[in-house]
C-alpha cells in the first residue's frame, strides 16, 4: 500500500517510510554504509521544525538535515499500529 | 597462518619481554612486531579495548568524533593502533583518510562491532573482509543484545563471515581475555568469487587486494599513489556487500519480544522540540547549579580566600622576606602586586583549578551520555541560519572547555566554509572554561541582572558573528547527516578519568604561561612601561568603556590568556555595571596565544589576522556601547 512520493523532510513523525531515490553524492554513500538505500524501510521517529529529520533503520538512529532530506523521496508504508 | 602460539599469559597491562616474529607476505619488514589496527564504527568500545591491551589512555566519548587522530601502543609481542570510528574504508571524512592509512599498513585487524546495531556495523567488517584482511571480530555490548531481546547466533555470523568472532562487554571487561587467544587465529575471511575475480585484475597493479578494492572503490589517494585512475564501481559494489550484509543479518540475528528501553525513549525526547528544549534548559540550568554556584561560589570562596589570600599567600611572604627584601625588584616581582609566586598561585591552584575540573566534569557528562549529537539534532535548523549544520555544535560545546582545542575539532566539520565561520565563533564570543570560571564567579557577586545582560550580549555577537559570515561568505551549509549513538548513563570511572587527564593537560598548558603573563606585567610594572600603556589607552578605559585606568592592565594580560586578563580584574574595585562592561569587553577580546596559534595553522595567517583584529575592535565597541547606555 504505498502512496505517491513525498520528500522525507515532509514525512509525517512516526510513519513508516519506503525510500524511493537518494540524490547522488557521498550522502548516497553514506547512507548505503548505514544500510539506508532504494527499497529500504524506515520509520520518521521525529520531524524537527524547519525540516530536520530523525529517522530509524532498525535499531540506528540517523539524524538529516533539511538541506538532503528535501531531496530524498519516500512514500508512505503503513503507519504502525 | 599462525605462527604466534608461543604468546601466552593474562595480563593486559604488563608489557613482557619483546618478542620478535618473523612475518612472511607482507610489505612489513621481517623482524617488526606484527601490527594490530583496532577498527570499528564511532562508540562501539574501540578506546575502551584499546586501553585494556595497551594499558594507555586514550579519550573515550559517546559521540563521533572523538579520535581524529590514530594512537600507537604495544601489547605483548604486537604493536597495536586505536583509529577514528569510521563507518567504511575510504576519504569521505578526515578521520576515514586516517583510518584507511593505518589499515593498509596493518597485519590483523582487531575490528569491534556494536553487537546492537549489527546491521549497520557489519558493512565495514565485510569490507575488510573483502580487502583481503585477517581479521578478529568482537561483537561487543553482549549484555546489552541480551537485555533488549535480541539474540545473535555467533556461531553461525562466525562461519559466514569465515573469521573468529568472540563476544565481549566492553564497560565489564567480560570475554577480553579470549582476545589474546583469538588474536593468534586471526586469518582473511569469505570473499564472493565475483568480487574475487574483479580484485585479480586490479591486483596486477597495486600488488595489495585491500589497495585494489579501494582503487575499484573509487578512493582518490590510493588511486594516486599507484598512478591509476580511480575506479567507478563503489556504488554497485556497496550495493552488493550491501545486501550480502543483510541476508547474513537475516540467518544470525533474531529478535523475540524487543522491548524499548527507558534510555531509548529519553534519547528520542532529547530531539522533540517539546521535551528537547526544557531538557536542554534543565541540563544548563543543572550545570550552573554545579560549577556556578556550588563550585565558584561557596568552594572557591573558601579555597581563594581562605587558603589562597590567608594562608599560602602571607606564609610565603614571610618565608621570601628572609632572603630577598620586599621592596627590592625581585621582591616585587615575586611577592609583589602581580607577585609570580603569590597571585599567580592563588589563581591557579585556588580559583582556576578547582573551576576548570567542575566544567571538564560537565562537559564529560554531556559527552559520554549520548546526548550532544541529538542537541545537533535538535539545533540543526537554527545553526542553518549561521551557514553551519548541527554538527557544529559538538566543537562550539568543546569551546566552552578550551577554545584551542574546539578549534582543532572543527575540522570535522563539512566544508571549509563552515571551518571558517565555525572558528571564527570561538574565537569572538565563546568563553573557555578558565575563562568562564573567573567571568561566572565575578558575575555571582554582580547579580542576576548583571549575569543576564552578560549572556544576552555574548549571545548577541555569537549570532552576529555567524549571520555576517553566512552572507558574506559564498556558498551554503552542507546538510546534517549524523548518527545517533545510543543514550547510556556515563560511566563514572571513565567520567572521572577523562576529567582528571583534560584537567591536567589544560594546566600543564596554562601554567606557563600564567607565570609568563605575570613575569611580564611585573617587569612593566618595575619599568614603568605599564604606566605609559595606562596612558596609551587612557581615553578607552576610561573615558569609553569608563573604568577605573588600571583596567588596562588587564587588557595586557588578556593577550597572553584570556583567562588571566579576566583574572586580572579580579583585584579592582568595581561596581556592578562596571563589572559586566569589564567582563563583556574582555570575553569578546584577543583569544589566548594558545588558540591564536591553532587558528593560524588551521585556518591560515590571514583568516587568523583578521580574527584577531577584529576582537579588539568588536570588544571595545560592544563593551563602551553597553558602558555609554548603562553607566
Amino acid at each position: 500500500m504505498q502512496t505517491s512520493p513525498v520528500a522525507l523532510s515532509k514525512a509525517a513523525k512516526g510513519s513508516r517510510l519506503v525510500i524511493l531515490d537518494i540524490p547522488e553524492g557521498r550522502a548516497r554513500s553514506q547512507l548505503l554504509r548505514l544500510g539506508v538505500t532504494r527499497g529500504e524501510l524506515v520509520r520518521c521517529l521525529e520531524r524537527l521544525p524547519g525540516g530536520t529529520v530523525v529517522i530509524l533503520k532498525h535499531r540506528q538512529e540517523i539524524a538529516i538535515g533539511v538541506g538532503l532530506a528535501a531531496h530524498i523521496l519516500v512514500a508512505y508504508a503503513g503507519t504502525e499500529k | 597462518m599462525n605462527d604466534r602460539s608461543d604468546i601466552q599469559g593474562q595480563d593486559a597491562l604488563e608489557h613482557p619481554h619483546v618478542e620478535r616474529h618473523s612475518h612472511a607476505g607482507h610489505s612489513q619488514a621481517p623482524l617488526n612486531h606484527p601490527t594490530v589496527a583496532l577498527v570499528g564504527n564511532p562508540n562501539v568500545g574501540k578506546s575502551l579495548v584499546f586501553n585494556f591491551l595497551s594499558g594507555l589512555y586514550v579519550d573515550v566519548s559517546n559521540y563521533p568524533g572523538t579520535t581524529v587522530e590514530y594512537t600507537r601502543g604495544a601489547y605483548k609481542g604486537y604493536e597495536i593502533f586505536d583509529t577514528p570510528g569510521v563507518y567504511g574504508i575510504s576519504a569521505f571524512t578526515a578521520e576515514e583518510a586516517v583510518t584507511r592509512d593505518v589499515v593498509l599498513e596493518s597485519d590483523i585487524i582487531l575490528n569491534i562491532v556494536d553487537a546492537v546495531h549489527l546491521e549497520r556495523d557489519l558493512f565495514l567488517t565485510q569490507q575488510l573482509i573483502d580487502m583481503g584482511k585477517k581479521i578478529v571480530v568482537v561483537l561487543n555490548f553482549m549484555d546489552e543484545v541480551r537485555k533488549i531481546g535480541l539474540e545473535i547466533n555467533t556461531e553461525l555470523l562466525a562461519s559466514s563471515l569465515g573469521v573468529t568472532v568472540i563476544e565481549t562487554t566492553a564497560t565489564t571487561k567480560k570475554g577480553f581475555d579470549r582476545i589474546d587467544d583469538a588474536l593468534t587465529k586471526a586469518h582473511t575471511g569469505e570473499r564472493p568469487p565475483a568480487l574475487h575475480h574483479k580484485l585479480h585484475e586490479m591486483l596486477k597493479l597495486t600488488g595489495s587486494e585491500a589497495e585494489a578494492l579501494l582503487i575499484l572503490e573509487g578512493d582518490e589517494a590510493t588511486a594516486q599513489r599507484h598512478g591509476v585512475a580511480p575506479g567507478h564501481e563503489r556504488e554497485p559494489l556497496y550495493i552488493e556487500r550491501r545486501n550480502r550484509v543483510n541476508l547474513i543479518i537475516n540467518s544470525v540475528l533474531s529478535e523475540r519480544n524487543v522491548r524499548t528501553r527507558i534510555a531509548t525513549l529519553v534519547g528520542r525526547w532529547a530531539v522533540n522540540p517539546w521535551t528537547g528544549i526544557p531538557m536542554l534548559f534543565a541540563a544548563l540550568y543543572l550545570i550552573y547549579l554545579f560549577v556556578g554556584k556550588l563550585v565558584a561560589d561557596d568552594l572557591v570562596d573558601f579555597t581563594e580566600n581562605t587558603i589562597g589570600h590567608q594562608l599560602w599567600e602571607p606564609w610565603i611572604r614571610g618565608v621570601i622576606a628572609q632572603v630577598i627584601a620586599p621592596d627590592s625588584a625581585l621582591g616585587t616581582l615575586l611577592v609583589g602586586e602581580f607577585g609570580v609566586i603569590t597571585l599567580t598561585v592563588t589563581y591557579l591552584l585556588f580559583l582556576l583549578l578547582p573551576l576548570v575540573i567542575a566544567f571538564y566534569l560537565s562537559l564529560a557528562f554531556m559527552e559520554d551520555s549520548g546526548y550532544l549529537p541529538r542537541l545537533a539534532a535538535l539545533v540543526d535548523r537554527s545553526l542553518n541560519a549561521l551557514g553551519l549544520n548541527g554538527a557544529a555544535i559538538i566543537p562550539l560545546i568543546l569551546g566552552f572547555g578550551c577554545v584551542t582545542m574546539a578549534t582543532i575539532t572543527t575540522r570535522l566539520l563539512g566544508s571549509e566554509r563552515e571551518k571558517t565561520i565555525a572558528a571564527a565563533i570561538l574565537q569572538f564570543a565563546i568563553p573557555c572554561s578558565a575563562q568562564l570560571a573567573v567571568v561566572a564567579a565575578l558575575l555571582a557577586g554582580a547579580g542576576f541582572t548583571v549575569m543576564v545582560i552578560y549572556s544576552i550580549t555574548i549571545f548577541i555577537i555569537f549570532v552576529a558573528v555567524g549571520t555576517i559570515l553566512h552572507r558574506v561568505l559564498p556558498g551554503s551549509a552542507t546538510p546534517l547527516l549524523i548518527d545517533l549513538p545510543p543514550i547510556r548513563f556515563p560511566r563514572l570511572d571513565n567520567v572521572a578519568r577523562k576529567t582528571a587527564y583534560r584537567s591536567y593537560y589544560f594546566m600543564k598548558e596554562a601554567t606557563p604561561w600564567f607565570f609568563a603573563g605575570a613575569l611580564g606585567v611585573g617587569l612593566l610594572q618595575l619599568t614603568g612601561l605599564l604606566t605609559v600603556w595606562q596612558d596609551l589607552l587612557e581615553p578607552f578605559t576610561t573615558r569609553w568603556l569608563q573604568l577605573p585606568r588600571e583596567a588596562s592592565t588587564a587588557f595586557v594580560m588578556g593577550m597572553v590568556r584570556r583567562d588571566f586578563g579576566a583574572a586580572g580584574l579580579y583585584q579592582l574595585t568595581l561596581s556592578q555595571y562596571q563589572i559586566l562592561v569589564a567582563l563583556v569587553t574582555i570575553t569578546l577580546f584577543t583569544p589566548c596565544i594558545a588558540s591564536f596559534m591553532v587558528m593560524m595553522k588551521e585556518r591560515g595567517l590571514r583568516e587568523a589576522f583578521v580574527v584577531w583584529a577584529g576582537t579588539w575592535i568588536v570588544a571595545f565597541a560592544v563593551g563602551g556601547l553597553l558602558s555609554q547606555a548603562l553607566l
